[in-house]
């Protein structure tokens, strides 16, 4: 049976290579081949002289197919068909549509002698490009593909449908218009036979797999086409028909929301949900880009803020110096260390002073609770434990540097690293020290305890894996710092360091599952909910990452590094931020809900009891929000 | 007093010293599980393995491929069970079908293998240079040029596995599948068939009949040898344990239903004997394609 390969017009049993046309060889004794300018589905395109014009240098295109079939039948239908697309393209003229000038079937192959185009497809544009394509050179292009759509749509006596609408498809010449190439001769093959494979193209509407082809067919092509130069993501590699998942404004928040509701109507799944008519769209598009040139458009750097709600807190609490770490709760009591040297006891609930308790040096991080006990470090180098009812020193821990670490109790034992390079092993009811181990640099990530498994990073960018007694199972380098904490969940641990990746580790070997690169380091501890990771970074983005997938369901964009660690509550995500905002999101969607303003970077994460959200400010301040 | 807190502490010795002794033989292992379908636990972690394969009834050459290995290295403080599983379905036609499956499953795994391979007998206990996903997209990407290279025209589908422990992380075009089979009846499919068809359906454009007899039923939007640009879907799990991983290409799970497999993978004796069953099956309701079949068990 004979397999058709629509996509790779290659004989079988020889590379093209051998059999494509040389340079300065002439074909039929008219046509000086220069080089060839493409690779077609069926064949190549060449660059070509025209001999017939001697006093000058008269440029063509000739664009080669060479026929699969061995039938003498198909290949006898395939030139007729060939030969009546080109008749076709001979009536035709319009400034979009390349001109034709001759046509004929040489040595086994038939050849198309085009107007010479000169200029590049939009699809090596669009790679050449960083970025998506501008918003208003796209919109012009746009308006002039539905002029040439209407002229073929209006032919007589049979409308052409063009049925191939994609970027490369489209050149822009010298003078910045556009011209439609590929007729697509070799449309009429792309019959699938059982085993056989086709690529999609992604830009072709659903209804043309059911062998339909109408004008809406094009209007939706034409959509894709200006989706993907407007987003720069290739529709060819996304699953098929998922267009709805990638909102062009979502991906370039650049384009104005009237052409991405043109683009939007344009790509509906439904032909009579989108535009009638190529007139139709193009109407649309000039409305649009009218409307744009008017109006100012929004910078990309404004977040899409709707109203901004005022939250105002229930109560908070001023210390004397900044609020570097974060609080915990229990039994009706806030606990929260401040860089003043003291570790408040709060009253949750309208925030009344109850007790604080005094250290040697500032406390930048969240205190550890365990058996009537606030255990917390402090920069004076020791770890206290105050007894919770009372604010009363219980017992201390020495550390030969200052504790900038949240500890971590588990299985009685207590956990907490310190400046002095070490972590620290205490046996929480003895208060003596179980072992110590040596990392070479500071230790100020909180610990992660799984099983018998403790987890966490060092500031040389070691993220180590060790047992109970004081022994390592692994060691994960990174190239700078882990100051955040690692989080574990269904196998793996994730992490983010500073050198500006996010991390997935495999909890029993030690090795990456995935890493996602964010643009700048991150002291941000991830936080996991529905299968996603969601995290900060000094890039000023807080990112939502696929745990499976390692893709990037989405990002938002806060106006400051995004110093703060992440937690979610109910359906939203809160994360504080360099500017001093707390920003609470959708985590579904990123989307913004609101953000509430402090006077001072935000560094912690936020901690949720009851309802009600409480985190500390570099401006001093405990506060406490109703969520 | 005491005597009432000794009784209801159980602290003397009388209340055994009037207990009749009965001796009884101790079950073997091989009783107790044939009786209690419980599983022993085991040390060092490490996997069973199961491969069938089969022209089916209606080709007349094979142009599936299928690849297993299976290591463990074990010292007591750090065990790894390593595996490496790939099916790939060839298409196209003429002598290209089996070369684009075979260049596609042996590139693919020789990838896989180079980059893990220092990582598995590293001194330092240093894991991999790069991530797995990263390793198996790459290697992808090689598949793919292989198959471009010794099969110009061929196209083929390919679901690899790569397990380390209880992490497994699979690589995946096409339409052959991977599945997780959980031991209360559960078959998941964990793969998404790249089928153009399955996509419509998807959409609501057409619905199942439609689907069996659509012109382009076969037609995949992705495979390797493809000349678009595609990605591959990579994602990772954690091992379903107890359960098995089953990866298979579609002249298997197109003939024999969930339930079957089910049936077939947990009556079995051996994994082995499951995939030569699971392939028995499929040839038994007609056989119209290649069959394969790669099972797999985590055990510890």
């Amino acid at each position: 049976m004979d397999t058709q390969r629509m996509t790779q017009g290659l004989p079988q049993n020889s590379p093209s290579a051998d059999r494509q046309l040389g340079s300065d060889s002439v074909l039929v004794n008219r046509y000086l081949i220069q080089e060839v300018i493409g690779v077609g589905g069926m064949g190549s395109v060449y660059r070509a002289r025209d001999l017939h014009f001697p006093n000058v240098v008269k440029l063509v295109a000739v664009k080669e197919m060479i026929i699969q079939t061995r039938d003498p039948q198909v290949r006898e239908t395939i030139v007729l068909n060939f030969e009546r697309e080109a008749n076709i393209l001979a009536t035709l003229h319009h400034p979009s549509i390349p001109r034709i000038f001759d046509y004929f079937s040489h040595d086994e192959r038939s050849y198309l002698v085009l107007e010479f185009v000169n200029g590049k497809d939009l699809e090596d544009v669009l790679a050449q490009s960083d970025t998506p394509l501008p918003e208003d050179q796209v919109v012009r292009w746009g308006i002039e593909l539905c002029d040439v759509l209407h002229y073929l749509h209006s032919h007589t006596p049979e409308p052409i449908i063009f049925r191939d609408m994609k970027p490369s498809n489209v050149m822009v010449n010298q003078e910045g218009h556009i011209v439609l190439v590929d007729f697509g001769i070799a449309k009429t093959f792309r019959v699938g036979q059982k085993g056989t494979m086709i690529g999609t193209e992604g830009y072709s509407p659903p209804e043309q797999y059911r062998g339909e082809a109408t004008e809406q067919a094009d209007v939706y092509a034409l959509g894709a086409t200006l989706h993907h130069l407007l987003t720069k993501r290739d529709p060819r590699i996304e699953t098929p028909f998922t267009f709805n998942e990638r909102p062009v404004r979502k991906l370039n928040p650049a384009v104005s929301a009237e052409v991405e509701a043109v683009v939007a109507t344009a790509i509906q799944y439904s032909p009579q949900d989108r535009f009638p008519t190529a007139v139709a769209m193009k109407e649309a598009l000039i409305s649009a880009g009218t409307k744009t040139g008017i109006l100012s458009r929004l910078s990309s750097s404004i977040v899409n803020v709707k109203k901004e709600e005022t939250i105002k807190p229930i109560w908070t609490f001023e210390t004397e110096d900044e609020i570097r770490g974060g609080p915990v709760f229990d039994n009706g009591l806030l606990y929260i260390g401040s860089y003043d040297h003291n570790m408040y006891a709060l009253n949750a609930t309208d925030g009344k002073f109850v007790w604080k308790f005094p250290t040697d040096g500032g406390i930048v991080t969240r205190p550890a609770f365990s058996e009537g006990l606030v255990l917390f470090g402090s920069e004076d180098g020791l770890l206290h434990a105050v007894t919770a009812r009372t604010g009363k020193i219980s017992w201390t821990y020495t550390t030969g540097g200052p504790v900038r670490c949240s500890p971590r109790v588990a299985e009685g034992h207590l956990f907490i690293g310190s400046d002095d390079g070490f972590m620290h092993a205490v046996n929480v009811l003895t208060c003596r020290r179980v072992w110590t181990y040596d990392t070479g640099g500071p230790v100020r990530s909180m610990p992660f305890v799984q099983g018998d498994n403790l987890y966490f990073g060092c500031e040389v960018g070691d993220v180590l894996c060790m047992d109970f007694r004081g022994g390592i199972r692994w060691r994960f380098k990174t190239k700078r710092g882990v100051s955040a904490s690692p989080v574990f969940h269904k196998g793996a641990i994730y992490f983010t360091s500073l050198d500006g990746t996010l991390y997935a580790v495999d909890g029993k070997s030690g090795w990456a599952v995935w890493r996602f690169r964010m643009n700048k380091g991150s002291i941000s501890t991830p936080c996991i909910v529905d299968n996603f990771v969601i995290a900060g970074s000094a890039d000023g983005f807080i990112y939502c990452v696929d745990a499976s997938s390692s893709k990037e369901i989405w990002r938002f964009k806060a106006e400051h590094q995004v110093s703060g660690s992440p937690i979610v509550h109910k359906d939203s995500v809160y994360c504080g931020a360099a500017d001093g905002n707390l920003y609470c999101l959708e985590y579904r969607t990123g989307r913004l809900r609101w953000k509430f303003p402090t006077g001072g970077p935000i560094t912690s994460s936020p901690t949720v009891y009851n309802d009600i959200l409480y985190f500390g400010s570099a401006d001093h301040i405990l506060y406490a929000l109703l969520v | 007093m005491l005597d009432f807190i000794r009784k209801v502490f159980k602290s003397g010795g009388d209340h055994q010293a009037t207990k009749p002794t009965i001796e009884t033989a101790p079950l073997s292992d091989a009783q107790l599980q044939v009786v209690a379908k419980v599983e022993i636990s085991l040390n060092p972690p490490q996997f069973a393995v199961g491969s069938g394969q089969s022209v089916g009834r209606q080709r007349d050459h094979n142009e599936d491929t299928l690849f297993c290995l299976t290591a463990v290295i074990a010292d007591g403080q750090r065990d790894l069970p390593v595996g490496i599983f790939v099916v790939a379905d060839g298409m196209g036609g003429h002598q290209h079908g089996e070369v684009a499956s075979s260049a596609a499953a042996r590139t693919m795994v020789e990838h896989m293998l180079t980059r893990i391979y220092p990582a598995l007998f590293a001194m330092s206990g240093n894991g991999l240079e790069e991530s797995i996903q990263e390793i198996m997209e790459a290697g992808v990407k090689e598949a793919h040029r292989a198959v471009v290279r010794m099969a110009p025209g061929g196209g083929t589908t390919l679901t690899a596995a790569l397990v380390v422990g209880e992490q497994v992380t699979m690589a995946h075009v096409g339409d052959s599948r991977g599945y997780f089979i959980h031991p209360d009846g559960r078959t998941q499919v964990v793969t998404q068939d790249h089928s153009l068809v399955g996509r419509l359906q998807e959409l609501g454009q057409i619905n199942e009949k439609e689907a069996m007899n659509h012109p382009q039923r076969n037609v995949l939007y992705r495979a390797l040898g493809q000349p678009e640009p595609f990605r591959p879907d990579i994602n990772s799990f954690q091992f379903p344990t107890p359960g098995y991983l089953m990866l298979c290409s579609d002249g298997l799970w197109t003939m024999v239903p969930n339930q079957e497999i089910f049936r077939i993978v947990t009556s079995a004796k051996s994994l082995p004997e499951a995939c030569n069953d699971l392939v028995a099956a499929a040839n038994e309701a007609g056989g119209p394609d290649n069959i394969s079949v790669v099972l797999v068990k985590y055990l510890h």
